[in-house]
């Protein structure tokens, strides 16, 4: 699977690069700045691109408006964007084209290799990784709502990890339980949600995120 | 109103006569009483500082003045958009109370230069500020008068020889001249009626606006209080950041230092404990770094620097527990501390909102105007917000001061509460 690389930090983007290669990824190009990313992407046409939010020349939100300009050049195009903090207005910025194979993660995820790049996966695949942290936010500014209300505590749980992309499977393995059982749970939330089920991970992403927009 | 006076037809034009002449009316009448009874009894009660009795009454007669002029201050802006500046002294924080107290403001107020300028004022007021707005209101009564003459009055006074201005009305004909003069006062009035009350407010301003020098002290001291909050607050700003370095990242990062420590000791005795403590101190960096962007925030928010102003608070507000509502009109970016200034200040408004005004709704307005970043922040509680000493406003306001920023609050009892902000800046 062949990667492109955007962090302006050297030390960090041969890390992630070793870190990469280590599990079989291809580096096609590792760059340091916004025009350069932006050329990659056009170029190369990788499979997924790990974007870092702030890059140079402007040192603003730079690599998310060239991610986002590359995704409307073509559509689809897998970006997983790193940040130092995530912003709930980012997220909804890359998941607003409803395309899929969104990612956005803190920085620090990469702490954690087997799931950093499991995330990567899920993105290149056309899934969505989103942070916790944007999760968790999202859930709780909305917990005083009456339909989430309506949640048990673990449906509330099942939710946050499914919003954060995670397969049934993926679920059942972090809460150590039967994957019948978070089926069953899931079939609960979108029927107190009022969503039609469906079997496609990032739609069901989609739908959640689309709900917690709801009434904004 | 400009233009709205140049679209008028003539009928606008007669109202705003009848309009000016009815509240020049009401001036007149009320204007000499108020001034009068004002300035005897604030004469009156300075006199008897000596007595030790004016030392009580004096603070409480000085301020009845005060919400007098204020009062004239508001219709002059109402009414004829003069804009009368006002410069009290501000009481010091620190004034005590009972009877030291009262002396100490009784001698503050009669220090302040503008409370001889309200009671210079007061004298002027009942004099030629009488006769400023009697006779706008003189000259629509007078053509009224005219008019009713003309209209039949004349049968009752035609015996009397009453005088009409120069026309003695004696009969119909003479009765029909002095309701053609009553026309021609009437479009006087309508002419310069208006005219007339803004000379009233025009003439109050010169007596009660401080002059130059008064201008320039009041301006002096603004900023020299301005510039002690400015550095208070950046003082303590940073000891808040030191502390949270101290007490946060740093003690993380030592701790994480000690454990690898442990880890080089225990890697071939005891590995299973070793990878313990190895994920331990990968948590202890975690934590770290979360502190250390938490601090960031605190400091000047990522979306700030990346995006400005308007996404920043549309950011702050997904964060925030609360209903809210965002719009933005600024077509550029103003300069970092303003920004920064006008983004704490938001934050800060929001969280008082959410902790005190029992709203469920927030709206929020970003604009620039006028060559000032205006905001607007309405909620829909139960209002009762004031900007009183060691409330969060005062403190917002402090924030924005340094920038000669201002803040008005409206918070009625019941409810909704909304604080304006402007902060005079340029937008690149």
């Amino acid at each position: 699977m062949r990667v492109v690389l955007a962090e302006d930090l050297f030390l960090l983007r041969d890390g992630l690069v070793r870190m990469l290669e280590a599990y079989d990824f291809e580096i096609a190009a590792a760059v340091e700045s916004g025009p350069e990313l932006t050329r990659a992407l056009a170029e190369l046409r990788p499979d997924v691109a790990v974007v870092d939010v702030r890059l140079p020349p402007s040192h603003t939100d730079e690599g998310l408006q060239c991610a986002l300009a590359a995704r409307r050049a073509r559509p689809g195009l897998p970006v997983l964007v790193l940040s130092q903090h995530v912003e709930q207005l980012y997220a909804r910025e890359l998941l607003a084209d409803g395309d899929g194979g969104v990612g956005y993660l803190l920085k620090d995820r990469v702490f954690e290799a087997e799931q950093f790049i499991d995330a990567v996966r899920r993105v290149a695949g056309g899934g969505t990784a989103m942070d916790p942290q944007v999760i968790s936010q999202l859930l709780s500014r909305r917990a005083a709502d009456k339909p989430l209300g309506g949640l048990t505590p673990r449906e509330a749980e099942v939710l946050e990890l499914m919003a954060q992309g995670r397969s049934n499977t993926a679920i059942a393995g972090a809460l150590v339980v039967t994957e019948r059982a978070i089926a069953k749970h899931t079939s609960n939330i979108f029927a107190k949600l009022g969503l039609p089920v469906s079997d496609d991970d990032n739609r069901r992403v989609l739908a959640v995120l689309a709900y917690l927009d709801h009434g904004r | 109103m400009g233009i709205e006076r140049r679209q008028s037809g003539l009928g606008t034009a007669l109202r705003e006569a009848v309009l000016a002449g009815v509240r020049g009316l009401g001036l007149a009448v009320l204007v000499p009483v108020g001034s009068i009874t004002l300035f005897v009894c604030a004469v009156l009660s300075i006199a008897f500082i000596l007595l030790g009795v004016g030392v009580f009454t004096t603070p409480y007669v000085l301020t009845a003045v005060r919400a007098h002029a204020d009062r004239r201050r508001l219709l002059a802006a109402d009414w004829a958009d003069v804009r009368i500046p006002s410069s009290y002294r501000p009481f010091p924080p620190d004034l005590r109370r009972g009877v030291t107290g009262r002396v100490e403001r009784c001698a503050l107020m009669v220090k302040d230069p503008a409370t001889w300028r309200d009671l210079r004022w007061l004298l002027a007021d009942m004099t030629a500020g009488w006769i400023t707005a009697f006779l706008p209101a003189a000259l629509t009564v007078y053509a009224v008068e005219g008019l009713v003459i003309a209209a039949g009055l004349w049968h009752v006074l035609a015996d009397t020889g009453y005088w009409y201005a120069f026309v003695p009305v004696g009969g119909q004909a003479s009765a029909l001249a002095a309701g053609a003069l009553g026309l021609v006062l009437l479009g006087l009035g309508a002419l310069y009626g208006p005219a007339l009350l803004r000379f009233h407010f025009t003439f109050t301003r010169s007596v009660l606006a401080p002059d130059r020098a008064g201008e320039m002290t009041r301006r002096i001291a603004a900023l020299t209080e301005s510039r002690h909050a400015a550095v208070d607050t950046s003082a303590s700003e940073l000891r808040r950041i030191e502390r949270d370095l101290h007490d946060g990242a740093q003690a993380r990062l030592v701790a994480m230092g000690m454990d690898l420590g442990t880890v080089e000791a225990l890697i071939e005795r005891d590995p299973a404990k070793a990878k313990a403590m190895l994920a331990q101190a990968r948590r202890s960096s975690a934590d770290a770094l979360t502190e250390l962007r938490d601090l960031v925030r605190g400091i000047h928010p990522p979306v700030l620097a990346e995006r400005g102003l308007g996404d920043a608070v549309k950011a702050l507000a997904l964060r925030f527990p609360l209903e809210s509502e965002v719009t933005v009109d600024l077509p550029g970016r103003a300069e970092a501390p303003v920004e920064s200034a006008a983004y704490f200040a938001v934050s800060e408004l929001l969280a008082n909102t959410a902790k005190h005004s029992g709203a469920d709704r927030v709206w929020v307005d970003l604009a620039h105007r006028g060559g000032a970043l205006r905001i607007n922040v309405t909620d829909n509680g139960s209002g009762g917000a004031a900007a009183s000493a060691g409330s969060g406003l005062s403190g917002v306001e402090r924030r924005i001061g340094t920038f000669d920023g201002v803040l008005a609050v409206s918070s009625p009892v019941g409810g909704p509460t909304m604080v304006t902000m402007e902060i005079p800046c340029e937008l690149s």
